[in-house]
């Protein structure tokens, strides 16, 4: 230990000790890449925004393509968002005691993947009626932005049962919920924009 | 080769301990982060030689056409093509960003911040996988059926779109999917330094406290994370395009090729930074070091950095001035792109100060970081004359821009590379470098590099026009004045590449009878140092370091040695 110098001050610090990180590991990384994802959708979305922009006329769809479902998929937005309140619902459960969390984080589960399920109803209907991904770029951008909502849900819905079986052994913890959690959260309040931009 | 002794050096220290796998198999399942390092640092340096091995047959073509290269023969039209797009490609995304962010953020990020390994591991290896599988499927693309992909490595459509036009329809979808793969490898990597660096430091370390290499590693993939989205889905809208034939980019189906150029720029340019930070970080460190001297302004410099970033997501379409964007527009990005000089200029004079007054060692290392600066100062200057809108009405997709960005990337990728290679070789390879030989090899890049591009920005003021096969077809620009400045650039890259067998000769002799280097050769501050060379699994053996100080304290007039590590108490 050296007396200081007044034009090199250094500040002399005690032993340290070690600090606990204020977000878990699992959850700050699922943050980061959730940032990378809203900018993949942010590009997608503006991509959409500009081809709809410059459509001769403003016909939107153009004309011969078929309408997209407005009102059926409000319904199927709502029991969405409504899977992610049960999802918030079930992060309390948890919390509270654990085992009381299954019946929520089912029912989560349960309403995401009719939400999944209701989504492919209406493709197959749309695809009768001659929307494909070919027929116009109309087309194109409802099944590249959709699909890959779908294909994010799809992914978000196996974590969560990975969850939910973790759960029945007893074996999860809170920040494996958290980060599952997250990414759930992710694709649902995705896609109120996404309706928005896409089908109205 | 030489990791191959590394990991020799685990298994003996380690056995007992640890029970990773064993066999070839620790070699290539390994999930330690200096194991993962090195895989990334040796694919990266084999990806260099292929790409500057691509280098040579083109410039062979262009000063003599027509000719029977030697090591390739005759090239065609189409191979041109598909030469100079994979060489761009393979530069910046399987050498600059492999080997600067992956291998050194990898190695260095835990050792600098006291972590015994990156805080998701087993993502870590994955990321490694799918990079060498991306690796693989880019040079596959170049022996299928039409040959490699030729329609540059920005991909614009239409061109890249349709096979008809492109001539390569399997090689573009497979190049397409190598960079994609690329782009998910270096996403899982960027998730793992951002969360080490944020949750895995030695207790007592502080944000300022954290080497400004680590930061900015961190900063470029945080960059990296937020620019690389639009282009994935640019990528995905022309993988469609090419294989199931929608048509986002198709004007005549209602679809819009300058889209892409948006979509490709808003990532390409963020991208320059990227890579531009980690060489500026690798630069900052080793110039404190070896200046024995406190960095000048930490915090400006991490500062500046931060406002670097920000800028760099505003300047993209000044690459698109001439693609028929309004003019207003044009202004716009103008200002922005001037602007963006500021801060570099500024990350700049905050080497030139922290040299200022130190007592200069001119270690190889030093002279690799003191060319970055020289080197990198010439390409940012030039970039001024490209930002400016009305200038590139003229330069654009001349040999000036490609002499420019080739004084900003073979410092950032190149000598930023070396710098960091011949600074950290002690470390990684428990040696020291041969400094005669490192000398010889660092003159034989650094003035044949000049000779190759100081000529082609001349040749790009005479109009010189880039993607050409063969100037024999154009008389304005066959004269023989400006075939004698084609030669001159080859010639001195035939004399560079010949400089790098002084390099590798270098490595493996110093790695098989170099010196010992001991725990810290060049009497450095920072935490790698305070371990064993190479460090052993788990990197300190004995108890992970606390930390008292900051990265920089060189030179304290209350001590007797002229440094003072980072873990010394009091």
């Amino acid at each position: 230990m050296s007396a200081q110098s007044a034009a090199y001050p250094i500040d002399q610090r005690p032993v340290p000790t070690k600090r606990e990180p204020l977000v878990s590991n699992g959850v700050l990384g699922m943050l980061i890449f959730i940032f990378t994802e809203i900018m993949f959708f942010a590009g997608l979305i503006s991509a959409h925004s500009i081809v709809r922009s410059q459509t001769a006329g403003q016909m939107w769809p153009p004309f011969g393509q078929p309408r997209l479902p407005v009102q059926e998929t409000a319904v199927n937005t709502a029991a969405l968002l409504v899977s992610g309140i049960v999802l918030v619902i079930t992060w309390f459960a948890f919390r509270r005691e654990r085992q009381s969390a299954k019946i929520p984080l089912l029912l989560s589960i349960v309403l995401g993947g009719f939400f999944v399920w209701f989504q492919g109803i209406e493709w197959m209907a749309l695809l009768q009626e001659g929307l494909t991904i070919q027929s116009s770029s109309y087309g194109g951008f409802f099944y590249l932005i959709i699909g890959t909502h779908a294909v994010h849900a799809i992914a978000a819905l196996v974590a969560l049962v990975w969850a939910l079986m973790r759960l029945n052994n007893d074996q999860l913890v809170a920040s494996q919920l958290a980060t599952v959690s997250a990414f759930w959260y992710f694709v649902v309040l995705v896609w109120p924009v996404l309706y928005v931009k896409v089908y109205l | 080769m030489a990791h191959t002794a590394v990991a020799h050096q685990h298994v003996d220290h380690h056995a007992h301990e640890h029970h990773g796998p064993q066999g070839i198999l620790k070699y290539i399942w390994s999930t330690d982060h200096k194991m993962i390092a090195m895989q990334y640092l040796f694919t990266g340096m084999f990806m260099a030689v292929v790409g500057g091995y691509m280098a040579y047959v083109f410039r062979m073509q262009l000063a003599f056409p027509g000719i029977s290269v030697p090591g390739f023969g005759q090239v065609s039209p189409g191979e041109y093509n598909a030469l100079v797009t994979n060489h761009g490609s393979i530069m910046i995304f399987w050498v600059a960003m492999p080997v600067l962010i992956a291998a050194f953020g990898n190695y260095l990020i835990p050792l600098m911040i006291g972590a015994d390994d990156m805080v998701f591991p087993r993502i870590n290896r994955l990321s490694y996988q799918i990079f060498l599988a991306s690796a693989l499927l880019l040079l596959a693309s170049l022996f299928v059926q039409g040959g490699g992909f030729g329609g540059a490595w920005t991909s614009y459509p239409p061109l890249s779109a349709v096979g008809e036009y492109n001539q390569t329809d399997l090689g573009s979808s497979m190049w397409l999917g190598a960079v994609a793969l690329e782009f998910v490898a270096f996403l899982l990597g960027g998730i793992n330094f951002i969360t080490t660096l944020m949750n895995a430091r030695a207790p007592g370390m502080k944000a300022y406290d954290i080497p400004l290499v680590c930061w900015m590693i961190v900063i470029a993939s945080i960059l990296f994370m937020l620019s690389v989205g639009p282009l994935i889905a640019g990528a995905a809208m022309l993988f469609f395009d090419q294989t199931i034939g929608t048509g986002f980019y198709d004007p005549a189906r209602g679809g819009d090729p300058v889209l892409w150029q948006h979509l490709f720029w808003f990532f390409g340019h963020p991208e320059v930074y990227v890579v531009l930070l980690p060489a500026i970080g690798i630069t900052i460190d080793i110039i404190a070091t070896f200046a024995r001297k406190k960095v000048f302004g930490y915090k400006l410099m991490l500062y500046t950095t931060v406002a670097t970033g920000v800028l760099s997501f505003f300047v993209w379409a000044h690459h698109q001035f001439i693609a028929g964007i309004d003019p207003r527009m044009a202004n716009v990005f103008m200002v922005t792109t001037l602007l963006i000089s500021v801060p570099i200029a500024e990350l700049c004079f905050v080497i030139i100060a922290t040299l200022y007054g130190g007592s200069i060692r001119l270690a190889t290392p030093m002279l690799w970081a003191l060319a970055f600066m020289a080197e990198f100062l010439i390409g940012g200057v030039t970039g001024i004359f490209l930002g400016a809108s009305g200038a590139d009405i003229y330069f654009h997709d001349t040999y000036f821009v490609l002499a420019h960005f080739h004084y900003t990337f073979f410092p950032i990728a190149i000598i930023g590379s070396f710098a960091a290679f011949t600074y950290w070789f002690p470390k990684m390879f428990g040696k020291m470098m041969s400094d005669t030989l490192g000398k010889i090899h660092f003159w034989g890049t650094i003035i044949p590099f000049n000779f190759i591009f100081i000529p082609l920005f001349v040749l790009g003021i005479g109009g010189q026009h880039r993607r050409i096969y063969n100037y024999e077809h154009f008389p304005e620009l066959a004269g023989a004045d400006m075939y004698q400045l084609r030669r001159i650039a080859t010639y001195a890259l035939l004399v560079m590449l010949a400089f790098q067998l002084v390099f590798f000769y270098n490595c493996i002799m110093s790695w098989w009878k170099g010196k010992a280097a001991g725990k810290n050769p060049w009497q450095s501050n920072t935490l790698e140092w305070t371990t064993e060379s190479p460090p052993p699994h788990g990197n300190w053996p004995e108890g992970l370091p606390n930390v008292y100080r900051g990265p920089y304290e060189y030179s304290h007039p209350d001590r007797e040695e002229d440094y003072w590590p980072q873990n010394e108490p009091g």
